[in-house]
């Protein structure tokens, strides 16, 4: 059992809001996953200037990371450290080359995430102390999607909690487990796309990566998905500008989904929407097994 | 009328307060406001009372009902009326999967559409849906009646026993051991008391019936794989 909630805004006014409304959500469903939790925010487009979000075991590595970091790819890099992850931004064509210099700078650390507005926040704890270190209320943005973990097919970790995100301001939640992904893992290995985690979930994340890097779109490779992935799931999924929803032929992972003029709202359950604005009159409904949703900006 | 805010005073204290009403009871109407999705709401009832649960639930609404009557005013999640005795649970809304699961008997009453295995391992239970039904419903169905307005999703009736399955819409496939049959004077009858009880406008005779072909009730060697 696992809790997923996510909220892809239309209104512009709510922006300011979303972390505090994702917080409320994501800590509604800490009976679902009270073992570990994250949450994805995309927030505001610097133009030229990319995010990657770092996890450290000890946050004290992070001392002088941005000068560090800086001098390996001679550019200006800046830095916002939260609790044990910290955010560096960057010119936008130096991502990869930043990457390649942590490896050997910081070993140690870990990637959340990289891209042009996307944050990862993930943490072993309850869902409201994660909440509460990573300060998630305050974060402002388009789009979010929150976890909350309840353990099956690898251990309770940070690097095992979710979401997981495999290229540039993707990413993914899951509630269920998958089947096949042993042998999908071996599957993408052979197509050179590494999975670092011996988790099913992040085989999941890098098979849509792959999906989406051979030209599909975010809907596409939702709908590759369902030939491809064997198991139980219930996905929600980010892009930079894209939020979408797949449930397994089965389906017996639950959903609820409303939609108002201001918001596309997901939840395991109908609990985690109840203090969304206007939720009172919102189209309510349970997304179909199968089937494809996906809402773009 | 006995009003209850799940809100302010808790699951407990609502399940407890309706669980120890008796056949006597004089407060006999209940009205539960702010159920905010919440799980198990009206469960173990045992009296002939009215339960209106003003808003969406959670889990498992209405479960192992005997006698007292329930109405939800909203969606219901999973599992609404399972293992139901007796009694009449009514959602003005959605229902999501297993709706009815084992139930034994009484009537459950969807105005809305209801999700995956409706009626699931159903013993007993009469379950009426006014809008559409989805994939693997009635699986394994041994007693009662599944009545659908609307259209019935995958495997409808799969390894199912002696219910009876009506459907007025289409039925995107059968499951194992699950055939259209014949629709006989006492199945009309049947169908229009139950449609009369749910307060459904529906003709009977506008419905296909669907049931058994016992062909899985004995080990025949070509069933194996």
């Amino acid at each position: 059992m696992c809790g997923i909630v996510g909220l892809f805004l239309k209104d512009k006014a709510l922006e300011p809001r979303l972390g505090e409304m994702l917080t409320d959500m994501l800590i509604t469903m800490s009976d679902r996953g009270p073992d570990s939790a994250g949450i994805a925010v995309y927030g505001t487009d610097q133009d030229g200037f990319a995010k990657l979000t770092v996890q450290a075991a000890d946050p004290a590595t992070f001392a002088g990371l941005d000068h560090d970091l800086g001098c390996e790819i001679e550019e200006h890099v800046s830095m916002r450290v939260i609790d044990t992850h910290a955010v560096l931004e960057l010119p936008e064509g130096k991502v990869a080359e930043a990457r390649a210099a942590l490896k050997s700078i910081r070993p140690d650390m870990r990637v959340m995430s990289a891209g042009e507005v996307i944050e990862i926040y993930k943490e072993v704890g309850l869902p409201g102390d994660v909440a509460k270190r990573f300060d998630i209320p305050q974060l402002t943005g388009t789009h979010g999607i929150g976890h909350t973990r309840m353990a099956t097919e690898s251990a309770v970790t940070t690097l095992g909690a979710h979401p997981f995100s495999t290229g540039a301001d993707q990413c993914l939640v899951h509630n269920g487990s998958l089947s096949n992904h042993n042998s999908l893992r071996r599957k993408l290995a052979r197509q050179g796309v590494n999975v670092e985690t011996e988790n099913d979930t992040e085989v999941a994340a890098a098979y849509l990566t792959w999906k989406m890097q051979q030209g599909e779109s975010l809907g596409e490779a939702l709908e590759s998905g369902i030939e491809d992935l064997d198991g139980f799931y219930t996905f929600v999924v980010g892009t930079k500008d894209g939020f979408g929803v797949l449930r397994d032929p089965i389906a017996c992972k639950p959903a609820v989904m409303a939609e108002t003029d201001q918001y596309v709202a997901f939840g395991s359950e109908y609990r985690a929407l109840v203090n969304l604005p206007g939720i009172e009159d919102a189209r309510v409904w349970e997304p179909e097994p199968a089937t494809v949703y996906f809402w773009t900006h | 009328m006995q009003t209850f805010n799940l809100e302010e005073n808790g699951l407990r204290a609502l399940n407890e307060a309706l669980q120890a009403q008796s056949h006597q009871t004089n407060e006999t109407a209940w009205e539960i406001v702010k159920p905010r999705g919440s799980h198990a709401i009206a469960v173990g009832l045992d009296a002939p009372i009215d339960v209106t649960v003003n808003g969406s639930t959670g889990y498992y609404c209405a479960g192992m009902n005997k006698q007292a009557t329930i109405t939800v005013k909203g969606n219901v999640g999973p599992g609404v009326a399972e293992n139901m005795m007796s009694g009449t649970v009514i959602v003005e809304g959605d229902a999501s999967q297993y709706a009815g699961a084992t139930g034994h008997g009484g009537l459950l009453v969807i105005k809305g559409n209801a999700s995956s295995r409706c009626g699931i391992s159903m013993k007993g239970i009469d379950i009426v849906v006014q809008g559409n039904i989805g994939h693997m419903s009635a699986f394994m169905a041994q007693r009662g009646n599944l009545v659908v307005c609307g259209d019935a999703g995958d495997a409808l009736g799969d390894s199912i026993y002696e219910a009876h399955l009506f459907v007025r819409g289409s039925v995107k496939s059968l499951g194992a051991d699950c055939i259209e049959k014949e629709m006989r004077p006492e199945h009309i009858a049947t169908l229009t008391d139950l449609l009369e009880r749910a307060g459904m406008d529906a003709k009977p005779e506008e419905f296909k019936r669907y049931g058994s072909a016992r062909k899985l009730y004995n080990f025949d060697i070509d069933n194996a794989y």
